[in-house]
């Protein structure tokens, strides 16, 4: 079997976003990098199915040359090889993040056989552009399942669950197949420090594609104003507590 | 030349409508039940054509996750760029929208270079406002029309809620625990909480990542976006991950020992100390009044 998954480095925002003085982009001096969380449910997700079904798993990215860094991070877990897609840092929109990505899945397959399951991460944790899964599978001709729970192997086909209002819709399709996931997928495992150290000899195949013009182009960047939220200090400890109740019942709710 | 749109039950649909009726007149429908059980490609197949043979100047749906997933197949299909999220347009060439990041904690000013913007709009960001009503698409033609293809995704089976305990979602009350809970043992008091409040149990992405919790209980921007009566959050710094998923919350009660953590900060009341004790305290405060 072979498996592929996706993924993108975002920085680890924590409490308030600060941007850079241009406005264009997220100031990340001080902050700490992950891939998203959608994506590293993927990640675990293609370890178990090599584990199960032995084969060959890969992951890509597309991303400045530190995402390199997050490339490790999915083969410590157990990924075997890493493709690189490198850019200067500039961001590339949805269509063109998924047409370089197309590209290099062609030419992987082309050397090494044809993926029975990609998966991509439902939405980015920053541009949140629910597209680019949606776009490679869509190139590649095969069906795309969105926004999944659980993802089973069951012969030559694929069984999703997807969360909907009141319970999850059941979809089953043929592999080779595109799956976009969701957090909640599974509990991705910490890497092991073993783990990491076979991540640092592992392949990492670095290709560099041109950045076409964004056609949804990136102006500029605003953290959105407060939500007019002006905290009213309850008291300090157990003593606070007929002044909760009082709110519960104000609020209709008690 | 008109506007075609994607209709779904519910308020994020009237929501689009009005950033879609900046685009002009007159709005045409497509409705998301027009093939059933539903299949994606199948929507996205007729909204092409539709798209095509009412000339439409834009496409738009709800932010929903079937608005968002429809959308994003038909801008693959027919090679245009695609809009998520937006909640604001300007109708003039070439197309500028706001548009969510992050789950809406940054707002990104962008130009949408395309003859045929598809867009999306943010659920609840947008108020609905009175104006010309969508006349309905005849789809019978395009359903018929349908390549066996587009039918391939298609949903199957339906599989009832795993855990019969009150919806994160419908919940008037959630009580919520992140890092400063301790344990997994630690939540026994915020259940015990929420059950006498009728409420749902929620927590932070932190909880469930230490596998306290199932990711069901998550709430957040990669977990459930809730909009309760009252969100009672115990020990909870309130990231921006976590605070995605808060902005339906009418009314934030905080209780942590760090009063400058960003949620004391944010929140509508802060009671300030251990939550160890706060919130039995606040359990037997309840019991007293019964």
């Amino acid at each position: 079997m072979r498996v592929l998954a996706a993924i993108k480095r975002v920085p680890i925002t924590g409490g308030r976003i600060v941007l850079t003085e241009d406005s264009r982009a997220i100031d990340t001096r001080h902050l700490g990098f992950t891939m998203s969380p959608h994506e590293e449910c993927g990640v675990e997700e293609a370890v178990r199915l090599i584990e199960a079904n032995k084969g060959d798993s890969v992951v890509v990215t597309l991303g400045p040359p530190e995402a390199v860094e997050q490339l490790r991070d999915a083969m410590a877990l157990g990924i075997d090889r890493a493709l690189h897609l490198q850019t200067d840092g500039q961001e590339w929109d949805g269509e063109a993040t998924a047409s370089a990505l197309l590209d290099a899945i062609r030419a992987d397959e082309a050397a090494n056989g044809q993926f029975d399951i990609i998966f991509f991460g439902n939405e980015s944790a920053d541009s949140g552009g629910f597209q680019v899964g949606i776009r490679v599978a869509r190139g590649l001709e095969r069906p795309c399942v969105t926004g999944l729970k659980k993802v089973t192997v069951d012969g030559l086909s694929v069984r999703c669950e997807q969360d909907v209002e009141g319970g999850r819709d059941v979809y089953i399709v043929p592999m080779p197949a595109v799956v976009t996931v969701k957090e909640g997928l599974n509990l991705p495992r910490y890497p092991s420090v073993p783990g990491k150290m076979r991540a640092r000899n592992k392949q990492v195949a670095v290709t560099a594609p041109s950045r076409p013009a964004p056609r949804l182009e990136l102006v500029s960047l605003a953290v959105p104003a407060g939500q007019g939220r002006r905290a009213e200090s309850l008291g300090t400890g157990a003593a606070a507590a007929p002044a909760v109740v009082e709110v519960l019942r104000k609020a209709g709710v008690l | 030349m008109s506007v075609l749109v994607l209709m779904e039950p519910g308020d994020p649909s009237r929501q689009m409508l009005t950033l879609a009726r900046k685009f002009g007149e007159p709005l045409q429908a497509v409705h998301m039940n027009a093939v059933e059980p539903f299949a994606p490609d199948a929507l996205a197949a007729i909204l092409q054509r539709g798209a095509d043979e009412l000339q439409a100047s834009a496409v738009f749906a709800a932010g929903s996750e079937r608005g968002n997933e429809v959308m994003a197949r038909f801008a693959a299909r027919s090679g245009l760029p695609f809009a998520a999220n937006c909640v604001a347009v300007t109708p003039v060439q070439p197309v500028t929208v706001t548009r969510l990041r992050w789950g809406g904690s940054l707002l990104e000013d962008a130009l949408l270079h395309s003859a045929r913007p598809l867009i999306t709009v943010a659920p609840h960001t947008v108020p609905i406002e009175a104006g010309p009503e969508p006349t309905d698409v005849d789809v019978k033609p395009f359903v018929a029309g349908l390549d066996e293809r587009d039918l391939l995704v298609h949903v199957s089976d339906h599989v009832a809620p795993a855990n019969g305990g009150v919806s994160l979602t419908t919940a008037k009350v959630i009580v919520s625990g992140g890092r400063g809970v301790g344990s997994k043992e630690g939540f026994a008091i915020i259940e015990e909480l929420a059950g006498l409040l009728g409420a749902a149990v929620g927590c932070s992405r932190a909880v469930t990542s230490a596998g306290w919790r199932p990711h069901s209980d998550q709430v957040g921007q990669t977990g459930t976006k809730v909009a309760p009566e009252v969100y009672i959050a115990c020990g909870i710094s309130g990231a921006t991950q976590h605070m995605a998923g808060l902005k339906g919350a009418k009314r934030i009660v905080a209780i942590n020992s760090d009063p400058q953590a960003p949620l004391m900060l944010n929140a509508d009341y802060t009671v300030a100390g251990d939550l160890k004790e706060i919130v039995p305290a606040i359990s037997a405060e309840i019991r007293k009044r019964r």
